[in-house]
């Protein structure tokens, strides 16, 4: 009797068992079928207009065929590295105190839910924002105000990655093992130094992978762009004037009357996706060099 | 070389429990102390006090005085001062784990700002070989992480980090609970070696252990030391009824 009721459950157990296993393969397969079909889509429907003209002109006057998005991708990058260098010192930077500095202070509390609400703010809301701080405003003293620029761009997509390096810097941080901070505290290291040079560094990669995640996502941004970058059809690198952006032109042509520029709006969504990755991959290779054997 | 540490009306809390009441205590240089007792008696509290680790817990204070040498320690100096003199190694290994075996060594040091890199190579390899880690590592000082060592040699090598900051006394809790008696017998060598440079201080739930490495030997019990005295007269003629209990395992 017993020996049937040990075979039963173990019947049942291998059961569950090959149950929870496909139900997993199930999931597994619904998370990387959209991104394939997405892939697949923009290989089918771009590949065929990116040509050397695509990465090295700039698009081409109203009504005329060929061109390219030389301006935009170069502007990406402009704005790009503009919101990185607002978004990702100061997120680390609030992260950290969060952490290591203000645990429990009323202060921390207050950034800590700031932070989660600016994550929820649609992004549009950040463009105005950007758009009332430094596009509307006319400071005779200040030149870089008033007026359209990458530099509001930059700013609108900066303050969009804050909340995303903020928050995932403090969760690596407390996952640091106590151990690891006394180890520290207890060869005389004064506490700041040990946060900086232990803690944070223990955390690195984590911290590095919550950069890379809100890089690569205002690198699709469009909304917040619209009033302040603005967009451009001509060549411009400079802080101080309107500048081209993938997404902005990619929106533009996707709603264009022509069939030339909706294939280029295609071989545009390709382009900044491949060139995400990319820059994602560079950043993990780079960062990943110096790890020791024995460390994963 | 070692110093010797005296302890006076040392109480310490965490919140409101009063982890250790009145502990008074003299542990003479160049000599190893062991403390024994049930889990929760203080003797790990009462070790945090010595280089001040204790207050590192923010509900945590302590009260009296403890002089290591000629230094009050909780009115001359800060803190990081006195850790830099009474060096510590933990209970469960703890290297820091981003670092080479080299930087582990070196890390006291580069992080309170020395940069002399001829003079670091010899340190290190002068902590490595006090902590019997040397022969084993060496190939690979800057090529592994200290986090890929077994756990008996990630103790040694934490005793070479404290080492190499060139303390006056090693403060252990409980330095073997992790490791297997292999590893447990080259530290309490270790241990022997050490004796002749430094003041050691070892938290031990072996008692074995404490009859094996240490002179003296001090019996806690519910935030108290119960009783203190050469440890071969803990172990065979001890004075108070309750270290007789303990030692013969009639409770702990």
């Amino acid at each position: 009797m017993s020996t049937s009721a040990f075979e039963l459950r173990s019947k049942f157990r291998a059961l569950t068992d090959h149950t929870v296993t496909v139900l997993a393969v199930v999931a597994t397969i619904l998370v990387i079928v959209p991104l394939a079909v997405i892939f697949a889509e923009l290989i089918y429907k771009g590949l065929s207009s990116l040509n050397w003209d695509f990465f090295t002109k700039v698009p081409a006057p109203e009504g005329e065929t060929g061109g390219g998005m030389a301006n935009a991708i170069v502007g990406s990058a402009v704005l790009l590295g503009v919101a990185s260098v607002i978004g990702i010192p100061i997120g680390i930077g609030s992260g950290v105190y969060l952490a290591e500095f203000g645990r429990g202070t009323k202060l921390a509390n207050a950034v800590r839910f700031t932070a989660d609400v600016l994550n929820g703010v649609p992004s549009i809301v950040m463009g105005v924002t950007a758009y009332a701080l430094i596009v509307a405003p006319h400071i005779s003293w200040l030149p870089f105000l008033g007026h359209f620029s990458a530099l509001s761009g930059g700013v609108a997509l900066g303050i969009m990655m804050i909340p995303t390096v903020c928050r995932s810097t403090e969760e690596m941080l407390l996952m640091v093992p106590h151990a690891v901070r006394e180890a520290a505290l207890g060869l005389g290291v004064p506490n700041w130094r040990s946060v900086l040079s232990i803690t944070v560094k223990t955390a690195s990669p984590g911290i590095i992978t919550g950069c890379m995640l809100a890089f690569a996502r205002v690198a699709g941004e469009t909304a917040p762009l619209l009033f302040t970058a603005l967009g451009n059809q001509f060549w411009s690198t400079s802080l101080n004037e309107p500048i081209a952006a993938l997404p902005l032109q990619i929106f533009i042509y996707a709603n264009s009357p022509y069939e030339d520029q909706r294939r280029m709006a295609w071989a545009g969504a390709l382009v900044l996706i491949v060139l995400i990755v990319l820059a994602v991959s560079l950043v993990r290779y780079v960062t990943s060099r110096g790890v020791l054997k024995g460390n994963s | 070389m070692g110093v010797s540490i005296e302890v006076q009306n040392l109480n310490a809390w965490y919140g409101t429990n009063h982890t250790l009441q009145d502990i008074n205590l003299n542990i003479p240089a160049n000599h190893a102390t062991a403390l024994i007792g049930p889990s929760g008696c203080g003797k790990s509290t009462f070790v945090r006090c010595l280089n001040r680790m204790h207050e590192t817990n923010p509900i945590a204070r302590a009260t009296g005085t403890v002089r290591i040498g000629d230094l009050d320690i909780y009115a001359d100096a800060k803190p990081v001062e006195i850790r830099r003199r009474v060096g510590m190694v933990f209970q469960r290994p703890n290297p820091f784990p981003t670092m080479s075996i080299y930087d582990n060594v070196a890390a006291g040091l580069k992080l309170n700002g020395y940069s002399d890199h001829k003079h670091l190579d010899e340190i290190v390899e002068k902590s490595l070989k006090n902590s019997a880690l040397w022969d084993e590592v060496k190939d690979d000082l800057r090529k592994k992480s200290g986090a890929s060592l077994s756990g008996g040699q990630q103790q040694r090598l934490c005793i070479a980090r404290a080492l190499a900051v060139d303390p006056e006394v090693l403060l252990m809790d409980e330095p073997c609970s992790a490791l297997d008696p292999v590893s447990t017998s080259k530290i309490e060598d270790l241990i022997f070696q050490l004796k002749a440079q430094y003041t050691i201080v070892i938290v031990t739930h072996n008692m074995q252990q404490a009859a094996r490495v240490a002179e003296n030997t001090g019996f806690f019990l519910n935030g108290r030391m119960v009783e203190y005295d050469a440890t071969h007269k803990i172990f065979t003629n001890p004075s108070d009824k309750r270290t007789e209990d303990y030692i013969t395992g009639r409770f702990g």
